[in-house]
Protein backbone atom coordinates (compact mmCIF):
# COMPACT_ATOMS: atom_id res chain seq x y z
CA UNK A 1 0.00 0.00 0.00
CA UNK A 2 1.08 3.58 -0.60
CA UNK A 3 0.98 6.38 2.00
CA UNK A 4 -2.57 7.64 1.56
CA UNK A 5 -4.01 4.12 1.24
CA UNK A 6 -2.41 3.17 4.55
CA UNK A 7 -4.08 6.11 6.31
CA UNK A 8 -7.46 5.24 4.79
CA UNK A 9 -6.99 1.62 5.90
CA UNK A 10 -6.10 2.77 9.44
CA UNK A 11 -9.17 5.03 9.54
CA UNK A 12 -11.42 2.15 8.41
CA UNK A 13 -9.97 -0.18 11.03
CA UNK A 14 -10.31 2.47 13.74
CA UNK A 15 -13.98 3.15 12.91
CA UNK A 16 -15.00 -0.50 12.48
CA UNK A 17 -13.08 -1.53 15.59
CA UNK A 18 -14.86 1.16 17.63
CA UNK A 19 -18.14 0.01 16.11
CA UNK A 20 -17.56 -3.54 17.38
CA UNK A 21 -17.08 -2.15 20.88
CA UNK A 22 -19.99 0.32 20.86
CA UNK A 23 -22.39 -2.11 19.13
CA UNK A 24 -24.13 -3.54 22.23
CA UNK A 25 -24.51 -0.08 23.75
CA UNK A 26 -26.36 1.03 20.61
CA UNK A 27 -28.53 -2.01 19.93
CA UNK A 28 -29.08 -3.94 23.13
CA UNK A 29 -30.22 -1.40 25.65
CA UNK A 30 -32.77 -3.74 27.19
CA UNK A 31 -30.51 -6.73 27.88
CA UNK A 32 -32.69 -8.98 25.74
CA UNK A 33 -30.67 -11.01 23.28
CA UNK A 34 -31.92 -13.04 20.33
CA UNK A 35 -30.76 -16.66 20.64
CA UNK A 36 -28.58 -16.50 17.50
CA UNK A 37 -26.64 -13.62 19.07
CA UNK A 38 -26.06 -15.66 22.21
CA UNK A 39 -24.90 -18.55 20.01
CA UNK A 40 -22.39 -16.39 18.11
CA UNK A 41 -21.22 -14.75 21.32
CA UNK A 42 -20.49 -18.08 22.94
CA UNK A 43 -18.93 -20.06 20.11
CA UNK A 44 -17.58 -17.69 17.48
CA UNK A 45 -14.47 -16.42 19.29
CA UNK A 46 -13.13 -19.99 19.30
CA UNK A 47 -13.81 -20.31 15.57
CA UNK A 48 -12.09 -17.00 14.80
CA UNK A 49 -9.00 -17.80 16.89
CA UNK A 50 -8.59 -21.10 15.04
CA UNK A 51 -8.98 -19.39 11.66
CA UNK A 52 -6.46 -16.70 12.65
CA UNK A 53 -3.81 -19.30 13.51
CA UNK A 54 -4.05 -20.70 9.98
CA UNK A 55 -4.37 -17.22 8.45
CA UNK A 56 -1.18 -16.06 10.17
CA UNK A 57 0.84 -18.83 8.45
CA UNK A 58 -0.88 -18.48 5.08
CA UNK A 59 2.26 -17.33 3.27
CA UNK A 60 4.22 -20.45 4.21
CA UNK A 61 4.64 -22.82 1.30
CA UNK A 62 3.65 -26.22 2.67
CA UNK A 63 4.61 -28.07 -0.53
CA UNK A 64 8.31 -27.14 -0.30
CA UNK A 65 10.96 -28.40 2.14
CA UNK A 66 10.60 -28.19 5.16
CA UNK A 67 6.84 -28.43 4.49
CA UNK A 68 5.83 -25.92 7.15
CA UNK A 69 7.42 -28.06 9.87
CA UNK A 70 8.99 -24.96 11.50
CA UNK A 71 5.57 -23.36 11.84
CA UNK A 72 3.97 -26.57 13.08
CA UNK A 73 6.88 -26.98 15.52
CA UNK A 74 6.51 -23.41 16.78
CA UNK A 75 2.75 -23.79 17.23
CA UNK A 76 3.16 -27.10 19.09
CA UNK A 77 5.92 -25.68 21.30
CA UNK A 78 3.80 -22.63 22.19
CA UNK A 79 0.72 -24.76 22.89
CA UNK A 80 2.62 -27.19 25.16
CA UNK A 81 4.22 -24.30 27.08
CA UNK A 82 0.85 -22.69 27.59
CA UNK A 83 -0.82 -25.89 28.75
CA UNK A 84 2.03 -26.55 31.21
CA UNK A 85 2.76 -23.05 32.56
CA UNK A 86 -0.58 -21.29 31.90
CA UNK A 87 1.25 -17.97 31.51
CA UNK A 88 0.52 -15.82 28.43
CA UNK A 89 3.86 -14.03 28.47
CA UNK A 90 5.98 -17.15 28.88
CA UNK A 91 4.11 -18.92 26.09
CA UNK A 92 4.11 -16.09 23.54
CA UNK A 93 7.65 -14.92 24.26
CA UNK A 94 9.30 -18.35 24.36
CA UNK A 95 7.25 -19.60 21.41
CA UNK A 96 8.39 -16.67 19.28
CA UNK A 97 12.06 -17.01 20.32
CA UNK A 98 11.89 -20.74 19.57
CA UNK A 99 10.47 -20.08 16.09
CA UNK A 100 12.99 -17.28 15.38
CA UNK A 101 15.80 -19.65 16.32
CA UNK A 102 14.41 -22.28 13.93
CA UNK A 103 14.15 -19.75 11.10
CA UNK A 104 17.49 -18.04 11.68
CA UNK A 105 19.77 -20.95 12.55
CA UNK A 106 18.41 -23.96 10.66
CA UNK B 1 -4.33 14.76 44.62
CA UNK B 2 -7.85 14.40 43.33
CA UNK B 3 -8.79 10.77 42.59
CA UNK B 4 -5.55 9.57 44.19
CA UNK B 5 -7.20 6.41 45.49
CA UNK B 6 -8.74 5.62 42.11
CA UNK B 7 -5.41 6.15 40.33
CA UNK B 8 -3.50 3.97 42.82
CA UNK B 9 -5.98 1.12 42.67
CA UNK B 10 -6.18 1.27 38.86
CA UNK B 11 -2.39 1.22 38.58
CA UNK B 12 -2.01 -1.73 40.91
CA UNK B 13 -4.65 -3.74 39.10
CA UNK B 14 -3.14 -2.92 35.68
CA UNK B 15 0.43 -4.13 36.35
CA UNK B 16 0.00 -7.59 34.76
CA UNK B 17 -1.42 -5.90 31.66
CA UNK B 18 1.61 -3.59 31.59
CA UNK B 19 3.92 -6.56 31.12
CA UNK B 20 1.83 -8.05 28.35
CA UNK B 21 1.10 -4.85 26.45
CA UNK B 22 4.64 -3.50 26.64
CA UNK B 23 6.16 -6.70 25.26
CA UNK B 24 3.51 -7.38 22.63
CA UNK B 25 3.39 -3.69 21.63
CA UNK B 26 7.17 -3.67 21.30
CA UNK B 27 6.97 -6.72 19.05
CA UNK B 28 4.32 -4.95 16.96
CA UNK B 29 6.48 -1.84 16.56
CA UNK B 30 9.52 -3.90 15.58
CA UNK B 31 7.51 -5.92 13.08
CA UNK B 32 5.92 -2.82 11.52
CA UNK B 33 9.25 -1.10 10.79
CA UNK B 34 10.86 -4.37 9.68
CA UNK B 35 8.68 -3.98 6.53
CA UNK B 36 10.00 -0.43 6.07
CA UNK B 37 6.82 1.36 7.15
CA UNK B 38 7.47 4.69 8.94
CA UNK B 39 7.81 4.42 12.75
CA UNK B 40 5.11 7.01 13.48
CA UNK B 41 2.41 4.68 12.16
CA UNK B 42 2.90 2.72 15.42
CA UNK B 43 1.80 5.54 17.79
CA UNK B 44 -0.98 6.56 15.37
CA UNK B 45 -2.35 3.00 15.25
CA UNK B 46 -2.03 2.42 18.99
CA UNK B 47 -3.93 5.67 19.65
CA UNK B 48 -6.75 5.28 17.14
CA UNK B 49 -7.14 1.55 16.52
CA UNK B 50 -5.88 0.18 19.86
CA UNK B 51 -6.44 -3.52 19.22
CA UNK B 52 -3.64 -6.06 19.50
CA UNK B 53 -4.42 -8.80 17.03
CA UNK B 54 -6.01 -6.37 14.58
CA UNK B 55 -2.89 -4.18 14.43
CA UNK B 56 -0.73 -7.20 13.62
CA UNK B 57 -3.18 -8.30 10.94
CA UNK B 58 -3.15 -4.69 9.65
CA UNK B 59 0.49 -5.19 8.64
CA UNK B 60 -0.69 -8.12 6.51
CA UNK B 61 -3.37 -5.87 4.98
CA UNK B 62 -0.73 -3.26 4.07
CA UNK B 63 1.58 -5.87 2.57
CA UNK B 64 -1.19 -7.61 0.63
CA UNK B 65 -2.73 -4.29 -0.59
CA UNK B 66 -6.06 -5.58 0.71
CA UNK B 67 -9.30 -3.95 -0.52
CA UNK B 68 -11.00 -1.46 1.82
CA UNK B 69 -14.25 -3.45 1.95
CA UNK B 70 -12.31 -6.62 2.80
CA UNK B 71 -10.48 -4.72 5.53
CA UNK B 72 -13.76 -3.46 7.00
CA UNK B 73 -15.40 -6.90 7.02
CA UNK B 74 -12.30 -8.66 8.33
CA UNK B 75 -11.89 -6.04 11.07
CA UNK B 76 -15.47 -6.54 12.11
CA UNK B 77 -15.12 -10.30 12.38
CA UNK B 78 -11.69 -10.27 13.98
CA UNK B 79 -13.04 -8.19 16.84
CA UNK B 80 -16.68 -9.29 16.82
CA UNK B 81 -16.13 -10.94 20.19
CA UNK B 82 -15.75 -7.44 21.62
CA UNK B 83 -19.34 -6.70 20.64
CA UNK B 84 -20.36 -9.05 23.41
CA UNK B 85 -18.19 -7.60 26.14
CA UNK B 86 -20.40 -4.54 26.32
CA UNK B 87 -23.42 -6.70 27.06
CA UNK B 88 -22.16 -7.49 30.53
CA UNK B 89 -21.17 -3.85 31.09
CA UNK B 90 -24.39 -2.12 30.03
CA UNK B 91 -25.45 -1.51 33.63
CA UNK B 92 -21.98 -0.78 34.96
CA UNK B 93 -21.32 1.92 32.35
CA UNK B 94 -24.72 3.56 32.72
CA UNK B 95 -23.59 6.25 35.14
CA UNK B 96 -20.23 7.04 33.60
CA UNK B 97 -21.41 10.18 31.77
CA UNK B 98 -18.90 11.91 29.53
CA UNK B 99 -16.28 9.23 30.18
CA UNK B 100 -18.47 6.56 28.58
CA UNK B 101 -17.30 6.94 24.94
CA UNK B 102 -13.66 6.50 25.98
CA UNK B 103 -14.47 3.55 28.27
CA UNK B 104 -16.19 1.85 25.33
CA UNK B 105 -13.38 2.73 22.93
CA UNK B 106 -10.80 1.25 25.30
CA UNK B 107 -12.64 -2.00 25.91
CA UNK B 108 -9.90 -4.47 24.95
CA UNK B 109 -9.87 -8.12 26.04
CA UNK B 110 -7.60 -7.38 28.99
CA UNK B 111 -9.40 -4.22 30.12
CA UNK B 112 -12.71 -6.06 29.94
CA UNK B 113 -11.26 -8.93 31.95
CA UNK B 114 -10.03 -6.56 34.68
CA UNK B 115 -13.23 -4.48 34.76
CA UNK B 116 -15.41 -7.55 35.16
CA UNK B 117 -13.15 -9.56 37.46
CA UNK B 118 -12.20 -7.04 40.13
CA UNK B 119 -14.68 -6.97 42.97
CA UNK B 120 -16.44 -3.76 43.82
CA UNK B 121 -14.88 -1.38 46.31
CA UNK B 122 -17.62 0.91 47.55
CA UNK B 123 -15.21 3.71 48.44
CA UNK B 124 -13.97 4.15 44.87
CA UNK B 125 -15.53 6.60 42.46
CA UNK B 126 -16.30 3.93 39.91
CA UNK B 127 -16.30 5.94 36.74
CA UNK B 128 -12.90 7.47 37.43
CA UNK B 129 -11.48 4.15 38.50
CA UNK B 130 -12.70 2.64 35.20
CA UNK B 131 -11.24 5.59 33.31
CA UNK B 132 -7.77 5.38 34.86
CA UNK B 133 -7.65 1.63 34.42
CA UNK B 134 -8.55 1.96 30.73
CA UNK B 135 -6.10 4.83 30.21
CA UNK B 136 -3.22 3.06 32.01
CA UNK B 137 -3.70 0.03 29.80
CA UNK B 138 -3.76 2.07 26.61
CA UNK B 139 -0.66 4.01 27.69
CA UNK B 140 1.30 0.74 28.10
CA UNK B 141 0.26 -0.29 24.60
CA UNK B 142 1.13 3.14 23.20
CA UNK B 143 4.59 3.20 24.80
CA UNK B 144 5.34 -0.40 23.81
CA UNK B 145 4.33 0.09 20.15
CA UNK B 146 6.17 3.41 19.82
CA UNK B 147 9.40 2.24 21.47
CA UNK B 148 9.42 -0.93 19.39
CA UNK B 149 9.03 1.08 16.18
CA UNK B 150 11.64 3.73 17.07
CA UNK B 151 14.24 1.25 18.33
CA UNK B 152 13.50 -1.09 15.44
CA UNK B 153 14.10 1.60 12.84
CA UNK B 154 17.41 2.69 14.40
CA UNK B 155 18.97 -0.60 15.39
CA UNK B 156 18.96 -3.38 12.89
CA UNK B 157 17.80 -6.59 14.51
CA UNK B 158 17.54 -9.86 12.71
CA UNK B 159 13.77 -9.92 13.00
CA UNK B 160 13.25 -12.99 10.80
CA UNK B 161 10.51 -15.03 12.43
CA UNK B 162 9.31 -12.23 14.71
CA UNK B 163 5.91 -12.29 13.02
CA UNK B 164 5.36 -15.61 14.78
CA UNK B 165 4.46 -13.65 17.95
CA UNK B 166 1.06 -13.17 16.33
CA UNK B 167 0.61 -16.89 15.68
CA UNK B 168 1.71 -17.60 19.26
CA UNK B 169 -0.83 -15.08 20.56
CA UNK B 170 -3.64 -16.81 18.66
CA UNK B 171 -2.50 -20.25 19.86
CA UNK B 172 -2.65 -19.05 23.46
CA UNK B 173 -6.06 -17.41 23.02
CA UNK B 174 -7.32 -20.57 21.35
CA UNK B 175 -6.30 -22.71 24.33
CA UNK B 176 -7.96 -20.24 26.71
CA UNK B 177 -11.13 -20.44 24.60
CA UNK B 178 -11.08 -24.22 24.84
CA UNK B 179 -10.77 -24.05 28.63
CA UNK B 180 -13.94 -21.94 28.74
CA UNK B 181 -15.97 -23.92 26.23
CA UNK B 182 -14.90 -27.56 26.71
CA UNK B 183 -16.39 -28.15 23.26
CA UNK B 184 -14.21 -29.10 20.31
CA UNK B 185 -16.76 -28.38 17.56
CA UNK B 186 -16.01 -24.65 17.01
CA UNK B 187 -12.30 -25.44 16.70
CA UNK B 188 -12.96 -28.22 14.19
CA UNK B 189 -15.20 -25.89 12.17
CA UNK B 190 -12.58 -23.13 12.25
CA UNK B 191 -9.81 -25.52 11.25
CA UNK B 192 -11.82 -27.07 8.37
CA UNK B 193 -12.94 -23.68 7.03
CA UNK B 194 -9.47 -22.14 7.17
CA UNK B 195 -7.60 -25.18 5.82
CA UNK B 196 -10.07 -25.37 2.93
CA UNK B 197 -9.50 -21.73 2.00
CA UNK B 198 -5.75 -22.03 2.59
CA UNK B 199 -5.65 -24.69 -0.14
CA UNK B 200 -8.27 -23.43 -2.61
CA UNK B 201 -8.60 -19.64 -2.17
CA UNK B 202 -6.05 -16.92 -3.09
CA UNK B 203 -4.45 -15.68 0.13
CA UNK B 204 -5.87 -12.14 -0.07
CA UNK B 205 -9.44 -13.52 0.05
CA UNK B 206 -8.69 -16.28 2.50
CA UNK B 207 -9.83 -14.60 5.72
CA UNK B 208 -13.25 -13.57 4.42
CA UNK B 209 -13.93 -16.92 2.77
CA UNK B 210 -12.93 -18.79 5.94
CA UNK B 211 -15.26 -16.66 8.05
CA UNK B 212 -18.20 -17.15 5.68
CA UNK B 213 -17.69 -20.94 5.44
CA UNK B 214 -17.36 -21.14 9.22
CA UNK B 215 -20.57 -19.13 9.74
CA UNK B 216 -22.47 -21.44 7.39
CA UNK B 217 -21.08 -24.57 9.08
CA UNK B 218 -21.75 -23.22 12.57
CA UNK B 219 -25.40 -22.47 11.83
CA UNK B 220 -25.85 -25.75 9.92
CA UNK B 221 -24.65 -27.72 12.94
CA UNK B 222 -25.99 -25.35 15.54
CA UNK B 223 -28.10 -27.98 17.38
CA UNK B 224 -25.19 -30.41 17.60
CA UNK B 225 -22.81 -27.72 18.80
CA UNK B 226 -25.16 -26.45 21.48
CA UNK B 227 -25.81 -29.92 22.94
Amino acid sequence: MSGIEIYIAIAIMAVVNFFTRVFPFLFFRKNELPSYVVFIEKFFPAVIMTILIVYSVKDVNFSLVPYGLKEIGGITFTAVLHIVFKNYLVSIFSGTIFYMALVQYL
Amino acid sequence: MKYEKEIKTAFKVSIPVMMGYAVLGFAFGLLLVSFDYPWYLAPIMSLFIYAGALQFVAINFFNAKAGFVDIAIATWFINIRQSFYGLSLLKRFKKTGKLKPYLIFGLTDETYALLTTIKDDEQLKKRWYYFFLTAFNQSYWFVGCTLGAIIGSNIKFNTAGLEFSLTALFVVLCIEQYKNLQNAMPFIVGALASLFSLIFIPSDKMLIVSIVIALILMFTFRRKIEQ
